[in-house]
């Protein structure tokens, strides 16, 4: 991918286009963000963002440094709390949440606690749910951004920080998380990924250009499942690496600085 | 039992929900009109003794109280219990100085984008610190719970997943619906510092922009240490109380802090200091390194004010006021 665009490129492109018009999303920093504002800025106008802070609505201007400065907050409808985001999460009425890499199994359940065995002292303490144990919880589709290795991608978790479908069909109601919600998409560096409606398990619905089977299997830690017939990804669009190099990161934040 | 506990969970509750205790405290609790203007030594000292629990307002990197916690380094306070409810920098202020040894953590150790605080990796790695999990939302609705004065709150979230095994949280059947809910416990700190735009001398204080969790927080601790960009006349205070969200008999203590949440981001007035916040996380990499750099940025400085001289300088503060992206209406200004 040497020429029109850059892997990241094409995950914030495909991300954006999971995200449809006219609906809510509670929007994580990074590349969830940037997938967020590509979205708005092309096929969904009024798609409305929102901050776990409180931010809500904001004209995006740049990509915020913090879920909670300034950047979450100009040209926005409304200045409000983290209870009146988690709320409106748990009251129903927000579609998606995007959240950014972490550990990832099977059923689509996250860890961003810590490695190791003994929370007390863990190989390697890493920041909690913050929000995501809430948003996946509640939200009633949870979307994933996620670089794709077996570091990541991983048979078992350390720690099951954010429900995903727990241990498989049925799990999320049994324990009372609201019924209907759950995990929707993965999108990594090397495929798009949904969950069979059944076994809620992950698979492939399409390979980015160049990428095999092989290739998926090799970098994942669990049984990969795969639709068929198996699609390749659209390719972005002239339009959408426009929007995307000259609006929404200018800077080079997320999508890296190109050679001029 | 009209509630029925259905689950037990293994995380240390660090302050029960004691609701009547707190009844008695608030009802003890002066709402006489005084000036509670006072430097942030005298608040800390004051206020913040070794055991207490402590709860930081704003959201880690903006809008936080930098003065005090630098102080509470300062002054070498220990053995605090510290709610980790979406603290960044904040925390890593206070882990640099390791004064707490228990910490509810909802978010901890990172500063979102910027990366994992080295050091503060390494205190919660090392076993000194006893660790409760919480989400945001629920941590935060644990303060709810207290500023509304009942002993839990239901919610939806946490369930099923090994941060709810290791909060203090339990689960309760619904008395009208049967459903399976989370109960969190109400968490009373023993003291909450806030940092707001303007506040008068009684401790009357209002905040532009996001309160994320302010507004609960400020009701949920038994003392409040205010610290505020301006000082103004009460007057000025009553021509917009839509916006106070802190009414004066919740204070203890009015600091005047200009730039106090610095380097982290306040709304409205500067931008975060993303060069100062990148020299901390530096000079973490290497131990020895880091007890240099707080030699020189906080035991080395006499208050804030010192600090600031240090990191950024007036040239710097302005650059940072430039870089701020929100501006006041006039009829606010």
């Amino acid at each position: 991918m040497t020429e029109r665009y850059s892997l990241m490129e094409l995950m914030v492109c495909v991300a954006a286009r999971q995200l449809e018009d006219g609906k809510t999303a509670v929007i994580g920093t990074g590349m969830p963000l940037a997938a967020a504002m590509l979205a708005q800025k092309t096929h969904a106008p009024s798609l409305i963002i929102l901050f776990e802070a409180g931010g809500v609505a904001p004209a995006l201007e740049r990509l915020p440094l913090s879920v909670a400065d300034s950047y979450t907050m100009t040209g926005g409808l409304m200045h409000s709390s983290m209870d009146e985001i988690m709320t409106a999460c748990q009251r129903g009425v927000v579609d998606y949440t995007f959240l950014g890499g972490a550990q990832i199994d099977c059923f689509g359940n996250l860890n961003s606690t810590m490695v190791g065995t003994d929370l007390q002292r863990p190989k390697v303490r890493l920041p909690g749910s913050g929000g995501a144990n809430d948003l996946a919880s509640l939200c009633w589709k949870t979307l994933i951004i996620t670089p794709h290795d077996k570091r990541r991608f991983v048979p078992k978790l350390d720690f099951l920080t954010t429900p995903g479908y727990l241990s498989g069909a049925g799990a999320r109601e049994a324990v009372g998380l609201p019924a209907g919600t759950g995990p929707y998409k993965v999108i990594s560096t090397l495929a798009l990924m949904g969950y069979d409606p059944d076994t809620k398990r992950m698979r492939v619905e399409s390979l980015h250009p160049g990428v095999t089977v092989d290739d998926v299997r090799a970098n994942t830690g669990f049984e990969m499942g795969f639709v068929e017939p198996l699609a390749v990804t659209a390719e972005p669009t002239d339009e959408e690496l426009r929007v995307l190099r000259e609006d929404v990161d200018p800077q080079g934040l997320i999508i890296g600085k190109r050679a001029a | 039992m009209a509630i029925n506990v259905i689950d037990e969970t293994v995380g240390t509750l660090f302050s029960e929900p004691d609701v009547d205790g707190a009844r008695r405290w608030f009802a003890a609790k002066s709402r006489v009109l005084s000036n509670k203007v006072m430097t942030v030594r005298e608040a800390v000292e004051r206020f913040v003794p070794d055991g207490a629990y402590l709860a930081s307002g704003g959201f880690g990197t903006v809008r936080i109280a930098t003065a005090v916690l630098h102080e509470i380094v300062r002054q070498r306070k220990h053995n605090l219990g510290f709610a980790g409810h979406t603290t960044t920098h904040d925390f890593e202020i206070l882990a640099a100085g390791q004064c707490f040894d228990r910490c509810d953590a909802a978010y901890v150790v990172g500063l979102e984008v910027r990366g994992l605080s080295p050091n503060a990796r390494r205190y919660m790695e090392s076993g000194q610190v006893q660790v409760t999990e919480w989400s945001n939302a629920t941590l935060g609705w644990r303060f709810k719970a207290a500023a509304m004065g009942v002993p839990f709150l239901p919610a939806r979230t946490l369930l099923g997943t090994d941060t709810f095994r290791h909060s203090a949280g339990r689960t309760i059947e619904c008395p009208f619906t049967g459903q399976t809910l989370a109960a969190v416990p109400a968490l009373f700190p023993d003291v909450g510092v806030i940092h707001v735009h303007r506040a008068d001398v009684y401790g009357n204080a209002q905040i532009d922009g996001i309160s994320v969790a302010d507004w609960d927080l400020a009701r949920a601790c038994k003392r409040l240490i205010i610290t505020t960009e301006r000082i103004v006349e009460t007057d000025e205070i009553r021509r917009n109380p839509e916006l106070t969200q802190i009414p004066y008999w919740l204070v203890d203590a009015v600091c005047h802090v200009p730039y106090g949440s610095y380097p982290g981001n306040m709304p409205y007035v500067h931008y975060s200091d993303e060069a100062h916040l990148a020299k901390w996380m530096e000079a973490e990499r290497d131990p020895a390194t880091f007890a240099e750099f707080l030699n020189t940025y906080i035991y080395g400085t006499q208050d804030f004010e010192g600090y600031l001289t240090l990191a950024a300088g007036e040239a710097r503060l302005a650059e940072l006021c430039a870089l701020e992206p929100l501006k006041r209406t006039p009829e606010v200004a």
